[in-house]
């Protein structure tokens, strides 16, 4: 089990950085995904692992990957968005809700 | 209990485990630093697939399946689209930013040693045991069955016990389109 949550935490690792140095939002939401998927690959392990005869955690993955979606959906719509406005979807460009 | 030789022992009784982890950590790693943006979407369908892998790895065949369906064939190929329809595929633009990247490597650093000192200081944890008795005993160690028949439980559990939450995120995923295609939507026209 050990290894298994020691993988996905050094993927969520990379999602964390790639979330902090990515200047392009689409590749902000490609390390959000890393994320997601470091989080599920931890809660089907638990399952397996700590409680095997049952599948909540692997429902509750099935719950995750679909907010994912939707959250994909919903920020790659914004993406297309500030484009048709901006021309430019750096996020270091973006900033006009900077206060 | 040697958190480091539990870790060598489980990677090399399973090969295909650490093959995918491999693979997986590696392509996570060109998501995350390659310059191309269209690369790294390309390598983000390599991750997701080998996330896929180790899914099988844990019997949860279903999900497997739903990743490969939802992560591979939708997300990323609604990615690879937002990447042409926004993006010149190369150049400048696409380049990460240069000045966050100390501050970004000591949060990862940071994040990925929290998450290290957990698993070796909780290794010994006070756990609910399959009987539904709680008991003292390791994460690793536990030898169970998970229920075989993987798909007909979790459709019988997304109708009878997780209907409610089956119910809501199918609300929030109409929401969702209908948030996208609002948004998108060309007004002009």
């Amino acid at each position: 089990m050990v290894p298994y949550i020691a993988v996905a935490a050094v993927l969520f690792s990379l999602g964390l950085f790639g979330v902090l140095t990515r200047r392009n939002i689409i590749g902000i939401l490609m390390s959000l995904e890393l994320m997601f998927n470091a989080v599920n690959i931890n809660l089907v392990a638990f399952n397996k692992f700590v409680w095997p005869g049952e599948l909540t955690g692997q429902i509750f993955s099935l719950f995750i990957i679909v907010v994912a979606a939707a959250e994909a959906v919903v920020g790659l719509a914004i993406v297309l968005l500030l484009y048709r406005n901006w021309q430019d979807i750096s996020n270091d460009n973006i900033n006009v809700m900077k206060w | 209990m040697d958190m480091f030789q539990i870790v060598l022992d489980e990677l090399s009784a399973r090969p295909v485990f650490w093959f995918l982890s491999i693979i997986m950590l590696v392509s996570g790693f060109m998501v995350v630093t390659l310059k191309n943006i269209f690369h790294s979407a390309i390598y983000l369908i390599l991750c997701l697939f080998s996330v896929a892998g180790i899914f099988i790895l844990l019997e949860a065949e279903f999900l497997a399946a739903a990743q490969v369906l939802i992560y591979v064939g939708a997300v990323a190929i609604l990615m690879i689209f937002a990447i042409m329809l926004s993006t010149n595929v190369s150049g400048k633009k696409t380049m990460t930013t240069q000045n966050g990247l100390p501050v970004a490597i000591i949060s990862a650093v940071f994040a990925l040693g929290t998450i290290a000192l957990v698993i070796m200081t909780k290794l010994n944890i006070v756990m609910r045991g399959s009987d539904g008795f709680i008991s003292k005993g390791l994460w690793i160690g536990e030898k169970g069955q998970l229920p075989t028949e993987n798909i007909m439980l979790i459709g019988k559990y997304l109708m009878t016990e997780y209907m409610l939450p089956f119910e809501v995120i199918s609300v929030l995923l109409l929401a969702s389109m209908i948030g996208a295609i609002a948004l998108a939507r060309n007004e002009r026209s």
